[in-house]
C-alpha cells in the first residue's frame, strides 16, 4: 500500500457525504480507484470477484497444460506454452489489481488453498483429448470474452484497467483455438468425430460459465447499481450463444441443444436450459476434477516454497552486504 | 495470517515506456524479492508482446501520495486561476496566429 502524505486534515466528513459521493461517481460513470472511499459492501464483492477471477486463470493453466508436452508439433506446443503463460499473466493482472483494495495476494492465495475462494466452475472439467485444447480455445475462451468484454468498463478502475489488457490477449486465445479445430476438421473423419465429441462434452459447461439465470442470481443486481458488472448472466449468456453458433455452422460441427433455433422474432437464439442441477453439484466440489486441481495448486505452491524463501533470503543479505559496504 | 506477510515478496509498482518519445507509463504492480528480479518480472508479466522499451519499477512502499479526495485542498489553488490558460484572453478575430 502506497502511504498517504499528511496534509492538513478538514473535519472528517460524515459518512453519509461520502457515500453520496461515492454515488455520484458511479452516476457519472466515473471510475472509482484504490484509495477512494467506498463501501464496504462495494470492496468485499470486488475482492471476492477480482479474486475469484485471478483463481480461475491460475487453475485455469492446469487442463491446458497438460497437453503441453504432447501437442503434435513445436507450433503446436510453442503456441500452448505461450497461452498458458498469457493465463499465468493474467492471473498476476487481476491479483494486482485486487491487492489495490486492501488485501494482499499471499492472503488470497491461501484462501484459494484452503476452499474458501472459488474459481471458475469450467475447470473442474477434464481435457481428455488433443481437441479440447482447441475447443477450451474457441468456447471457453469465448465466453470468457463475452464475459470479460463488458468488464472493461467497470466502475473500479484497477480492475478496468486489468480486464483491458486481458481483452486484447484473450483474442489470440480464442482464435488459436478455433484454427486448431479447422485444421482438425480438414483431416480424417476420426479427427472430425475427436472435435465433435470434445465439442460435445464443453458446450454446456461454457453456457454455466455466465453464471445462474437472473432470477437465482442474488447478488447481481446490486454488482449492477455499482457498475461492477454491466450486463446481467443472461444477457451475456444469449449474446455467447449468438455470436457462436454461425462459428460452428462454419466449422461443420453440431452444438448439442436440440431446442438451439433461430427465433426470427426476437432476432436471436433460443436455446436449450443447462443443466443446473450440475453447475451447483461442480460449485460444491463435486466435479470430475475439482479435487485434483487444488491438489495439483497446492502441490506446486508447497514444492515452490524453498524457492521463494531462498530468494527472499538472497535478497536481505545483499541488501545487508550492500549497506554495510556503503558505510 | 502475518507469516504469509512476513514471507511474501514485497510488492512494486511497475512503469513501462511503450516506445521511443512517450513517457513511462504506470501498468500494474508486482512481486519480486528484489529490484533486479522486480525487472525480469516485469519483462514476463508487462511486456508479452513488445508492450515496452524501457522498464522502471520502485518499490510501493518508497511512493508517497497525494490524499485520494477529489475535494482535497492540494488541488484548490489551481482551481479559481481561470487567468492561466489561453481561452481567459479576448483577442480579437483579425489578429492572426495567436
Amino acid at each position: 500500500m502506497v502511504k498517504e502524505a499528511a496534509m492538513t486534515v478538514s473535519q472528517a466528513p460524515r459518512e453519509q457525504e461520502l457515500l453520496a459521493r461515492f454515488e455520484a461517481t458511479i452516476r457519472r460513470n466515473d471510475r472509482i480507484e484504490p484509495r477512494d472511499w467506498m463501501p464496504e459492501g462495494y470492496r468485499k464483492t470486488l475482492i471476492r470477484q477480482i479474486a475469484q477471477h485471478a483463481h480461475s486463470e491460475i487453475i485455469g493453466m492446469q487442463p491446458e497444460g497438460n497437453w503441453i508436452t504432447r501437442a503434435p508439433s513445436l507450433r503446436r506446443k510453442a503456441i500452448l506454452l505461450a497461452k498458458v503463460q498469457d493465463e499465468a499473466g493474467h492471473g498476476l493482472y487481476l491479483y494486482s489489481a485486487c491487492e489495490t483494495l486492501g488485501v494482499s495476494r499471499g492472503e488470497l492465495v491461501e484462501l484459494l488453498l484452503a476452499g474458501r475462494q472459488k474459481y471458475s466452475s469450467i475447470f473442474n472439467y477434464p481435457t481428455l483429448t488433443y481437441a479440447d485444447v482447441g475447443t477450451i480455445g474457441w468456447l471457453v475462451d469465448g465466453a470468457a470474452i463475452c464475459n470479460q468484454v463488458p468488464l472493461c468498463r467497470t466502475s473500479y478502475g484497477p480492475y478496468g484497467r486489468a480486464m483491458i489488457r486481458i481483452c486484447k490477449e484473450e483474442s489470440f486465445h480464442q482464435r488459436q483455438g478455433y484454427e486448431l479445430l479447422m485444421t482438425m476438421m480438414r483431416g480424417t473423419d476420426e479427427q472430425r468425430a475427436m472435435v465433435q465429441e470434445s465439442v460435445n462434452r464443453f458446450w454446456w459447461p461454457a453456457l454455466m460459465m455466465f453464471g445462474p439465470p437472473d432470477d437465482k442470481s442474488p447478488n447481481s443486481a446490486r454488482s449492477m447499481a455499482w457498475g461492477i458488472k454491466r450486463n446481467s448472466n443472461d444477457e451475456l449468456r444469449q449474446r455467447f450463444v449468438d455470436m457462436t453458433v454461425p462459428q460452428a455452422e462454419a466449422l461443420g460441427v453440431t452444438l448439442p441443444d436440440p431446442e438451439l433455433r433461430w427465433n426470427e422474432e426476437r432476432g436471436s437464439y433460443d436455446f436449450g436450459e443447462p443443466d443446473w442441477a450440475e453447475f451447483a453439484a461442480v460449485i460444491r466440489g463435486e466435479g470430475p476434477c475439482n479435487a485434483q486441481r487444488l491438489a495439483h495448486r497446492r502441490r506446486a505452491h508447497e514444492e515452490g516454497a524453498w524457492v521463494r524463501e531462498a530468494a527472499m533470503a538472497f535478497a536481505r543479505k545483499r541488501a545487508a552486504a550492500a549497506e554495510e559496504s556503503a558505510v | 495470517m502475518s507469516d504469509v506477510g512476513m514471507s511474501e515478496w514485497p510488492l512494486y509498482e511497475v512503469f513501462v515506456r511503450g516506445k521511443r518519445g512517450l513517457n513511462h507509463v504506470h501498468v500494474g504492480s508486482l512481486h519480486a524479492a528484489d529490484d533486479e528480479m522486480a525487472i525480469r518480472h516485469a519483462r514476463d508479466v508487462y511486456t508479452r508482446r513488445n508492450e515496452g522499451v524501457s522498464i522502471w519499477v520502485v518499490r510501493s512502499d518508497a511512493i508517497t501520495a497525494s490524499s485520494p479526495d477529489e475535494k482535497d485542498p492540494l488541488f484548490a489553488p489551481s482551481g479559481d486561476k481561470v487567468y492561466r490558460h489561453p481561452t481567459f484572453y479576448e483577442i480579437p478575430d483579425n489578429v492572426p496566429h495567436m
